[in-house]
Parts: C-alpha cells; sequence; structure tokens
C-alpha cells in the first residue's frame, strides 16, 4: 500500500495534480461557502456553462482557453448578478439562458475550429492530470487573491450575505464586495474547471461547504473545514482513479457526492440522538 | 413638564406629499406624516397596503417617486445610518451559521471599503451594552439559528441599539414570535421609548393599540392624526383594520369619530408623551 502511493507520488504529473487539488480547493472551500449562503448556486452554476462560450471562441481565434474562459466569466458572473439584484426571483430564467446560450457559443466555434479538438473536451470535463507548472502559476495567484479579498472584507461580506438591506442603512460598501464576489466566483470557476471541469464546477463549489455546514455553526470554520475537506476529496479521487484507471474528475466528484449522502445520514442520527 | 417645553419638541422625521413605488407604479400616495422626538408610532395597514415601502423610503433604500422626506433634518439617504433598522426574523436566513456576539457586532460595522476593522474597547462596550439592554446578553456565544423567534427579534433589536441609533425602525416585530415573547417585546421597547423615538409597522393591531403612543393606519395612504385613537378615516381606508378591531372588540378610547377634535387631543398627547 504504501509503495503503492509513493509510487502514484513520484510521477510529476501526479505532483502537479495534488498540487492543483489543494489550490482549487483552498479556492472553492472558501468562495463556495460564500456562493452557498448567499443563494447564488445558480448564478455559479449558469457561469460555468457560459464559460465554455470563452473556450470555443478563443480555440477558434487562437488564444489561451483559459484566458476565454476568464473573459466569459467574469462578463457572465457579472452580468447575472446585477440581473439577480435587479430582478431577483424572476432572475433564474435569464440565468438560464446565459447558461444554455454560453454552451451553445462554444459549442459552435469549438465546431469551426480547425484541426484537433479533442483537448478541448478536457474544458468540459476537466483534466487534473494534465495541469503544468504555468496553470499551477496562475491558479496560485487567484487562490491568493481569494485569500486576500476573504481575509480583507471578512466581517462585511458577512454583514452583507446575513442581511444586505441591513449592511446598506449602515452604509457598508454593498454594491463593490457584491460584486467583487462575482468576479471571484467568476475566477474560481476558472480554476475548478481545470480540475473537474466546467459541467461539475458546481458540485465542487457546493458540496465541501454543504457538507461541513452541517456540523459546524461559524462561517470562518466552515470555509477552513471545507478547505480541507475539499483537499481530502481531491486527492482521494486522484489516487482511487489513478488504481482504477477511471477519469479522475468524475471519481473525484461521485466521491463528493457520496461524502454528502453519508454526512446527510450522519446528521439526521444525530438530530435523532439528540431527541 | 409643562406645555410650553412641549410645544418645542423636535421634529425627527418629515414626509410631505410622497409618492413612492416600484417600476413606476406607485403603491404609497400623497403621504404626509410627521414625527416628533420621543414619539413612539405604530403603523397599521392590511398586506400589501404599503407599509414596508413606507419603511424602506424612510432608510434611504427607496428613492421617492414624488415629494420630500427630511429624516433628522436630513435626506434619507445621509440620515440612513442614524436610524436603527429591526427587519422582519422570517426576513434572515434560518440557516445562516453565524453566531448571536457577530450578529450584533453588525451594528459596529464602519462604513467605508477600508475602514478599521477591529474592534475597540467601545465598540466592545456598545455590544455589551445592546445585549444586556435586550435582555439577550447570556445567549451571546449561542448560535443565531438554534434560537426561538422571540429571542433572535431580541438579538435583531440589539444589533439595531449597537448603533447607538437616534430613531428605532420595527418591521413587524411580533410576526413568528409567540404570545408570551410578544409581551416581552412589548415591555423591552416601552422601556426603549425612554430614551428613543420608536416608529414601527404591524399588522398586529390588538398588541399595537394597547403599546404605542399614536397611530397611523397605510393602504396606499396614509391617516394619521398623531394620537391614539382609530378614526372612520382610518376604518375606511384599511379595510381589513376595522374587521380585525371589530372582531376583537377593542376598548372604546381606542376609537374615535372621525369628526372629532383631534387637536385638543393632539394636546393631550403630547404630555403623556413627554
Amino acid at each position: 500500500m504504501f509503495n503503492t502511493l509513493a509510487e502514484i507520488f513520484s510521477y510529476e504529473f501526479m505532483q502537479n495534480a495534488l498540487l492543483a487539488g489543494v489550490l482549487v480547493s483552498l479556492v472553492s472551500g472558501i468562495i463556495g461557502t460564500l456562493v452557498v449562503i448567499n443563494r447564488m448556486v445558480g448564478i455559479s452554476g449558469g457561469v460555468a456553462h457560459a464559460a465554455y462560450g470563452g473556450v470555443g471562441i478563443a480555440s477558434y481565434f487562437g488564444f489561451d482557453p483559459v484566458l476565454g474562459a476568464v473573459l466569459f466569466s467574469l462578463l457572465s458572473s457579472v452580468t447575472m448578478g446585477v440581473a439577480h439584484r435587479k430582478l431577483r426571483e424572476r432572475s433564474d430564467t435569464m440565468i438560464g439562458v446565459m447558461w444554455a446560450v454560453g454552451m451553445a457559443i462554444g459549442i459552435i466555434f469549438v465546431s469551426l475550429t480547425p484541426g484537433y479538438r479533442a483537448n478541448l473536451m478536457s474544458y468540459l470535463f476537466g483534466s487534473i492530470l494534465a495541469v503544468s507548472m504555468a496553470d499551477i502559476w496562475w491558479m496560485a495567484g487567484i487562490a491568493a487573491a481569494t485569500v486576500l479579498f476573504v481575509a480583507l472584507f471578512y466581517r462585511q461580506l458577512l454583514a452583507i450575505s446575513f442581511d444586505e438591506e441591513f449592511a446598506t442603512v449602515r452604509n457598508l460598501p454593498v454594491t463593490a464586495l457584491s460584486v467583487l464576489l462575482l468576479i471571484m466566483t467568476g475566477l474560481t470557476v476558472v480554476v475548478a474547471m481545470r480540475v473537474v471541469g466546467l459541467i461539475m464546477v458546481i458540485a465542487l463549489l457546493t458540496i465541501p461547504s454543504a457538507i461541513v455546514s452541517m456540523f459546524f455553526k461559524d462561517l470562518r470554520v466552515i470555509m477552513l473545514v471545507a478547505v480541507g475537506l475539499g483537499i481530502v476529496l481531491i486527492w482521494a479521487g486522484l489516487v482511487i482513479s489513478f488504481l482504477s484507471n477511471l477519469p479522475a474528475a468524475a471519481v473525484i466528484i461521485l466521491l463528493a457526492g457520496i461524502a454528502y449522502f453519508l454526512a446527510f445520514v450522519i446528521k439526521r442520527i444525530l438530530l435523532k440522538t439528540k431527541i | 413638564m409643562t406645555g410650553f417645553m412641549l410645544a418645542i419638541a423636535k421634529s425627527i422625521l418629515k414626509i410631505e406629499d410622497m409618492w413612492a413605488g416600484y417600476d413606476g407604479d406607485p403603491v404609497l400616495e400623497d403621504i404626509q406624516f410627521e414625527m416628533f422626538d420621543g414619539d413612539y408610532v405604530g403603523i397599521i395597514g392590511p398586506n400589501g397596503g404599503g407599509k414596508t415601502t413606507l419603511i424602506k423610503v424612510i432608510l434611504g433604500l427607496l428613492p421617492v417617486m414624488r415629494g420630500n422626506v427630511r429624516v433628522l433634518g436630513q435626506s434619507p439617504e445621509q440620515a440612513r445610518d442614524r436610524l436603527g433598522y429591526v427587519p422582519q426574523v422570517s426576513r434572515t436566513d434560518r440557516d445562516f451559521p453565524i453566531s448571536v456576539w457577530d450578529v450584533v457586532r453588525m451594528g459596529r460595522e464602519k462604513a467605508g471599503f477600508f475602514a478599521k476593522r477591529r474592534l475597540s474597547a467601545n465598540d466592545k462596550q456598545a455590544i455589551e451594552q445592546a445585549l444586556d439592554q435586550a435582555d439577550v446578553l447570556d445567549l451571546a456565544k449561542r448560535s443565531f439559528n438554534e434560537l426561538s423567534g422571540g429571542q433572535r427579534q431580541r438579538v435583531l433589536i440589539a444589533r439595531a441599539l449597537a448603533t447607538n441609533p437616534e430613531i428605532l425602525v420595527l418591521d413587524e416585530p411580533t410576526a413568528n414570535v409567540d404570545g408570551q415573547s410578544t409581551a416581552r417585546l412589548y415591555d423591552l421597547l416601552a422601556e426603549l421609548n425612554q430614551s428613543l423615538s420608536i416608529l414601527l409597522i404591524s399588522h398586529d393591531l390588538m398588541a399595537i393599540s394597547t403599546h404605542v403612543k399614536t397611530i397611523a393606519c397605510v393602504n396606499r395612504r396614509m391617516v394619521y392624526h398623531n394620537e391614539k385613537v382609530l378614526t372612520q378615516e382610518m376604518m375606511a381606508l384599511g379595510y381589513e383594520c376595522p374587521v380585525e378591531l371589530l372582531a376583537h372588540g377593542i376598548p372604546h378610547r381606542v376609537l374615535a369619530h372621525h369628526d372629532h377634535d383631534y387637536v385638543s387631543l393632539n394636546a393631550n398627547h403630547n404630555q403623556e408623551g413627554n
């Protein structure tokens, strides 16, 4: 067992994957927690899918698909966020439309792109084993920005998430921080895309924080434990996928899903025994 | 106190010819309202009658379509951080992971993007004092979402008190609160009214009529005579008000004829109010 693990961790692509796992857990554990308590899960799902439009356009015009994804996810997250603030309940239709239209744009441009296109599928389904050192650097940059953002504005983010009207009456920078949170959500989507693919981003953002919220009652603790849980899930998923020769992203998400249902059952039992 | 002193009671809220609403549709029309220092006004009215819209205007959260609103001599947006806003408990997320202390601490958060974040000794004292005043100091370490409706409402009042407000503005403080806790809440508000002006909206006419000093009725339009009576005019305005009122058999003294001399009653109110 130990020898197998040592062997797995000796590959450079595996070391990069493990490192990427830490970075993506850091970003999605922190931002995912804020996404969940701000009820922005729908928006983040929409952003993830709309980002594929950027991947398609970038590959067609011959620039880095990650850059395309960044541009599209920032654009769509801010648009959806503003729509959500203005339209409230009615915004979910608009989010759904942007979700699908982004995908459609991506598929059309990908099909127009001449040559070998298989690597473009990796943006949909993830390719954690293909993460390069260059990828690690930009992911680390976004992770650092995320930590800085939440460390600097934790109290304001807490107040705004809990009660936006009260925060407005207190003259907290509600609009500026809401837009910043949308931008960070867009960037988080792109980081998570590299690991689990755009289609499964939403699971990585929500599941760790959802599990942890069942057992902890402090937002900071939830963020920290969600980061830790994300690392455990991704590393375990990587090892299982290596040993079983199954796609890493799908194994990671399946593990997360199993963990979620287990946590749900445990929580139920705990509640019952309390009474 | 003499009548002379009362005559110079400071106007803290003045609304003139105000129209407000959403997407160009007015919910409130031609509102006239004035509140004085030390007042304790209860606004009643049917659901959808514009009570919440009125609060949003006063808090500077909704621009008016027409008319003039002055809060503490300023525009609502300028004055809003001098108001202690207490939202409905049901408007807060039942599952939000936060402690009571952290909720009340929000009342000490500084405005501005790069404002100082550390709590000063002064801030800490204000939080503790607010918790104590609202009688929730012993709950400070508890999780907000495991409290009862009445306890959570008092925590939100503590948060508003922590801002050192000049007027307390409450939106349906007794919704989702059981009977005994409701009584406790009104006791607390009466105590706070010794040093604070209070404006509260509620559909709970029975409770409101026995605790506030003056009653206004809002249903698209507003009727307010700065006194504690329900006039025929109010009854005509709010269909739900009188039905509920008569069904419950409110003591006769809160009912009045429309054509009574409210100027004299007004003076009378000021005497008991100060």
